[in-house]
């Protein structure tokens, strides 16, 4: 039988190079939200160390391995990125698939917080949002999950059914960083 | 003209106004340059299109407005002050006809006694409708500005978030100090200003410390990382919690804008914030005083010293403080022919190398175009001097404008004659130099470095030392002289047309509120927001009510200090930036077969799927219709929220939630659920699936699916904290996709790699399966009333699997089916959709009221209130033709048989309707009083917008199959 043949959220969107910016689709293993059982928090920060050697995340703050990632994804939730979830987490916490629903944008280059002042109404300055620092917001419009990856990286995570708009958006406002470098 | 070897630049700038073509210089505003070629008149005013010149040299501009540019991208109400000349730009004169120099509505400057304050209150009373149809328009006509083009901007703007411990707002001394310390001590700064040059009234000043101080701190703080210059920057507006507005004009200035916006709305969050935005020099009212020629002291001394222009070959100086002699002292000394200097103060010692009237007025300037001369008033008579400029200082207002965003009122300070800000009227934010009453030189640098100080310290920073420039003492010794007394109109509000006699008159009206008085006269309003005229008409008010002037107090600055324009503040809200847009993984295959969209929310769902030979939407829905009836169809589902909930309580957050019980639903098992708010209406439907002994996943519609989700984290969140259980959209992960009709398990067992059959899959079944491969969820479940699946892959397989779905149903003589062939199949089932849970529909009025649980769930108690159990409700029906009208519409109103089609009648209404190709017929959902008690009665339907009447017969809203019977094969 023939086979389904995937496709990726952002084909054909990315990548976008503008002057020293650059915005480019991540590729990562598997997407999870974890959410601790009542009164499991502990137990699964433990599970989770010993599993993935990451600690659970404080609220707007993410922890990283090579590979693995772990970043507060709101309310009582955290987003694993990268390895399949071990199963023993499920003791601990409800764990669900996320793999297919976000589209993973990788923003870079200098000038890149200049980009998301367009558009975030979160203060990205490094003073403020460290490498592994995260927020939950707004991108225009768009919800999103924004994550300082590196001095001039962000990852920005956004629905699958947005990832035009979103690819059009920081479009736009790439271009305005450009312009304005260059006058 | 421009005095040889000063003002700005070298570089010569070629520029038109009105079609004429003018040569400026590279650092020229449009005004400076306009002076500088010896252009006076530049306009015509609001009201009596009375000729105007240059008044101002800064943003407080009310009579030089311009329009910049042509067509779409034409710019109305440009301040030509504010407006930096550049190679090709093109201005023009505004409220004119045919010409600026000739001006036909000029005839209004003759009419003036009978175009008072109120006069259009008092003049256009009837014939009643006349507002509307003749006497606005006329109005609209013969009195204004400058004009939108009405078409859309060809140019971008943007819009921009900007953080910053200190924001300093304005670039003069107070604000170039402020910066200096905070900058030097280490904090993050923005330091803003309107201007293109930063310096402020430095810039203006004719010896040091001036320009070159100036140069040197901006020199410093460019080289410091952690200060942010923005020049061309307006603070427009102080709002919560340190947030300010800010509009950035960035390429308003260039020939060629390479790619840049136009402007850009700064929305600035500062933790700490330093007003130093100096302050408005005020004119004196007299008569014929808006006559070009007759300028601000400040916007002379500005033009000289700045860019090197005076105005006029004859100059006077009137005034009525210290500032008056200084600047005639100046021009003197640059060179120019200073006629003299009219002090309204008696007890002034004339010093310098020119005449002065001391105790001497002007009473009344000549010319029309421009100033040819003006008459003084002395202590011993009147004297006419020829003049062709005369500067004007009356004084000095702080621009505390900021600090009263916040609801802050200021306060009165004598000695100064001017109003001060209250401290803390914003919080965080502290006033410094000119805008705080400090009118010296000295004062505006040291409270500039004290503010900055007392910044730091609140934000846990030690201030490093900053030297300030010894600056000479001057003296300001202000007499209050607000107006000349005298015939004639004396200009109060340059923009708004509004003169003293306005003002008295107000007052004599009882317009004696200074809001009253404001709004009755126009004094204030618009673009100017009283700028110029506040203090002297509220001056003139009080003086005319017998008040003081702290007793007869202000109107209320607002935000935006200055015009912002609509294009900045909605930037990027353009078009399809309105909303994002969301597409489901099936919308390339979709439009690829030449399906038109339409909009569910923000997503896009097809319509309907056309053949080639077909040419009308109904063709296409009602060969869908029969393709899912009679073969199989494949609809993209996935836009409908899908809810993971997870936990040991999972079962008892549903049963809160839904108003039926859900902790029976075996595992393996759909069920469908019914949702109502707290006050006890139908909030959504939707089928929830139970996957394992603890998880669960929620269907919601399309429209509800966020209002849901946010309903569940409340619920859970505030109302049962201690349920242990877990929820997070997986509305994205999942690409869904019902496959329904009669050969529906036909095409699935095709693709699945273990077949189902009745046994293992019977209606409201549901389980994993493997999909080609992929594992999959199935649903058996249905909307269309057919034998009917949903399959869930994950949404990367999304578009393979429904060409997959498409190419083996067109095989079984079915296919793909849009929302036209959804929303005909659920008509013909009586299932409902928003149209009928509306908002204001119980779980009775849609035969849903026994799904209401012996237990507890939101909504329960309040749907048990008397007004939503009146068995006299609208109840949902079916609706048929039986008349000689055959149509139906949503929307139309029931009435009996025999009633008149009017309000008082009605019985119900129509909320949807369709040609049912099933049936034959068209068919209608309704609700109708009593309606279940109904069936088979006749009912007249009319649709008044459309024109329908039709008869009807009501029914069951099930219209087909009523048994299920298909549901289940």
């Amino acid at each position: 039988m023939a086979e389904l043949i995937a496709s990726r959220p952002a084909a054909g969107l990315v990548p976008v190079r503008i002057a020293d910016l650059s915005l480019t689709e991540e590729s990562f293993g598997a997407l999870t939200s974890l959410s601790p059982r009542r009164g499991a928090e502990g137990a699964l920060g433990a599970a989770l160390q010993q599993a993935h050697g990451l600690g659970w995340p404080a609220p707007n703050r993410s922890t990283q391995t090579d590979g693995a990632r772990l970043i507060w994804f709101g309310h009582a939730h955290a987003l694993l990125i990268g390895p399949e979830p071990a199963q023993g987490l499920r003791e601990h916490a409800a764990l669900t698939d996320q793999s297919d629903a976000w589209v993973a944008l990788r923003l870079a280059g200098d000038g890149a917080e200049d980009v998301l002042a367009r558009l975030v109404p979160v203060d990205t300055r490094a003073s403020q949002f460290e490498t592994g620092h995260t927020a939950r917001s707004l991108l225009g419009h768009a919800h999103v999950s924004l994550t300082r990856t590196g001095d001039d990286a962000f990852l920005i995570l956004g629905f699958r059914s947005m990832a035009k708009t979103l690819v059009h958006e920081l479009e736009l406002a790439m271009n305005s960083v450009a312009a304005r470098k260059g006058g | 003209m421009r005095i040889a070897g000063r003002g700005p630049g070298v570089r010569p700038v070629s520029f038109s106004f009105d079609g004429r073509r003018y040569e400026g210089r590279e650092g020229d505003t449009l005004a400076s340059a306009l002076l500088a070629n010896d252009v006076a008149l530049v306009g015509r005013s609001f009201k009596y299109h009375r000729p105007r010149g240059v008044m101002t040299a800064g943003p407080e501009e009310p009579n030089a407005l311009v329009t910049i540019g042509r067509g779409a991208a034409a710019t109305p109400n440009t301040r030509a002050t504010v407006q930096e000349v550049f190679d090709g730009l093109e201005a023009f004169s505004q409220n004119r006809w045919p010409s600026l120099d000739w001006d036909l509505l000029a005839l209004n400057d003759l009419a003036a006694p009978f175009l008072g304050a109120g006069f259009y209150y008092k003049t256009f009373m009837g014939p009643r409708g006349w507002w509307e149809r003749v006497y606005e328009p006329l109005i609209r006509r013969a009195a204004g500005l400058g004009a939108l083009s009405g078409r859309p901007a060809p140019e971008r703007s943007e819009k921009a978030f900007a953080f910053c411990d200190l924001l300093v707002i304005g670039a003069g001394p107070a604000g170039l100090t402020a910066a200096l310390v905070a900058g030097r001590s280490g904090a993050d700064v923005i330091l803003a200003d309107e201007d293109f040059r930063m310096g402020g009234r430095l810039l203006a000043k004719g010896a040091e410390p001036g320009p070159e101080w100036a140069a040197g701190i901006l020199a410093e703080l460019e080289s410091l990382p952690n200060v942010r210059l923005m020049p061309r920057t307006t603070v427009t507006g102080a709002y919560d919690q340190g947030t300010f507005g800010a509009l950035e004009r960035v390429s308003l200035h260039l020939a060629d804008p390479n790619g840049l916006p136009r402007e850009c709305f700064w929305r600035i969050v500062a933790k700490r914030a330093v007003l130093a935005a100096g302050a408005l020099e005020r004119p004196v009212a007299f008569r014929n005083n808006d006559r070009p020629g007759v300028m601000m002291a400040s916007a002379v001394r500005a033009y000289l010293h700045r860019w090197g222009v005076v105005p006029g070959k004859r100059v006077a100086v009137f005034g009525n403080n210290d500032g008056a002699h200084v600047l005639a002292s100046e021009l003197v000394a640059a060179g120019v022919n200073v006629v003299g200097l009219i002090d309204s103060r008696h007890d002034v010692v004339p010093s310098g190398d020119f005449r002065v009237w001391t105790g001497t007025q002007v009473c009344n300037a000549h010319g029309r175009k421009r100033l040819e001369a003006i008459t003084l008033r002395t202590p011993v008579g009147t004297e006419r001097l020829a003049v062709d400029c005369l500067a004007v200082s009356g004084g000095w207002n702080p621009s505390l404008h900021l600090t009263c965003h916040l609801g802050g009122r200021p306060e009165w300070q004598r000695d100064i004659a001017a109003f001060v800000p209250t401290p803390g009227a914003v919080p965080g934010l502290r006033a410094a130099g000119a805008c705080n009453g400090a009118f010296t030189l000295g004062a505006c640098l040291s409270e500039g470095r004290a503010a900055a100080e007392e910044a730091l310290g609140a934000l846990g920073m030690t201030p490093k030392a900053v030297d300030l420039p010894e600056a000479p003492e001057a003296q300001y010794n202000i007499t209050p002289l607000w107006s000349v007394p005298g015939k004639g109109r004396a200009w109060l509000d340059f923009q708004n047309d509004v003169t003293v006699k306005d003002v008295a008159q107000a007052a004599q009206e009882n317009f004696r509120s200074v809001e009253h008085m404001k709004r009755y006269t126009t004094q204030g309003m618009a673009p100017d927001q009283g700028k110029n005229s506040n203090v002297n008409a509220l001056a003139v008010l009080a003086d005319a009510t017998g008040q003081t002037i702290p007793g007869t107090g202000t109107t209320t600055f607002r935000p935006p200090y200055s015009p912002v324009s609509i294009a900045a503040m909605g930037a990027g809200a353009e078009g399809k930036g309105f909303a994002p847009e969301r597409f489901t993984t099936s919308h390339r295959a979709a439009v690829g077969m030449g399906a038109p969209m339409i909009e569910a929310g923000l997503w896009y769902r097809p319509s309907y799927f056309p053949l080639r030979s077909e040419t009308h939407w109904r063709q296409s829905c009602d060969r869908e219709v029969q393709m899912v009836r009679e073969a199989v169809g494949i609809c993209d589902v996935s836009t409908l929220g899908k809810i993971d909930i997870q936990g040991p309580d999972a079962a008892a957050l549903l049963d809160l939630v839904y108003a039926n019980r859900f902790s029976t639903l075996k595992e393996g098992r759909v069920r469908y659920g019914l949702m109502l708010r707290e006050d006890g209406f139908v909030m959504d439907d939707g089928t929830t699936a139970r996957l394992g002994p603890e998880h669960f996943v929620m269907t919601t519609t399309t429209a509800a699916a966020g209002p849901v989700m946010r309903h569940l984290e409340f619920v859970h969140q505030v109302l049962r904290p201690e349920l242990d259980v877990s929820m997070i959209s997986v509305t994205e992960q999942w690409a869904q996709f019902a496959v329904a009709g009669p050969k529906s398990r036909e095409l699935l067992n095709g693709l699945l790699d273990a077949p189902v059959d009745n046994d293992s899959f019977p209606f409201m079944a549901c389980g994993d399966v493997s999909v080609m491969g992929v594992a999959a969820r199935l649903f058996r479940i249905s909307f269309s009333g057919e034998h009917a699946y949903e399959i869930a892959v994950p949404a990367r397989f999304g578009e393979a699997l429904f060409r997959e779905l498409v190419a083996r149903a067109e095989g079984l003589g079915g296919g793909a089916y849009g929302m036209e062939a959804l929303n005909v199949l659920r008509i013909e089932k009586g299932h409902i959709t928003h149209a009928e849970i509306h908002g204001r529909t119980t779980a009775g009025d849609i035969g849903m009221g026994r799904m209401i649980a012996a237990k507890d769930c939101i909504g329960r108690v309040a749907a048990s209130r008397p007004g939503l159990t009146d068995p006299d409700r609208e109840q949902m029906v079916g609706l048929r033709p039986v008349g000689d009208v055959k149509q139906l519409t949503a929307g139309a109103h029931l009435f009996d048989a025999g009633a008149a089609p009017l309000r008082e009648n009605a019985q119900g209404y129509v909320t949807s309707a369709c040609f049912s190709p099933t049936l034959g017929e068209t068919r209608a959902l309704a609700f109708l009083k009593r309606g279940r008690a109904r069936h088979g009665e006749h009912i007249r339907m009319v649709d008044h917008l459309r024109g329908i009447d039709a008869l009807c017969e009501v029914t069951d809203p099930v219209a087909f199959d009523p048994e299920g019977g298909r549901l289940r094969g």
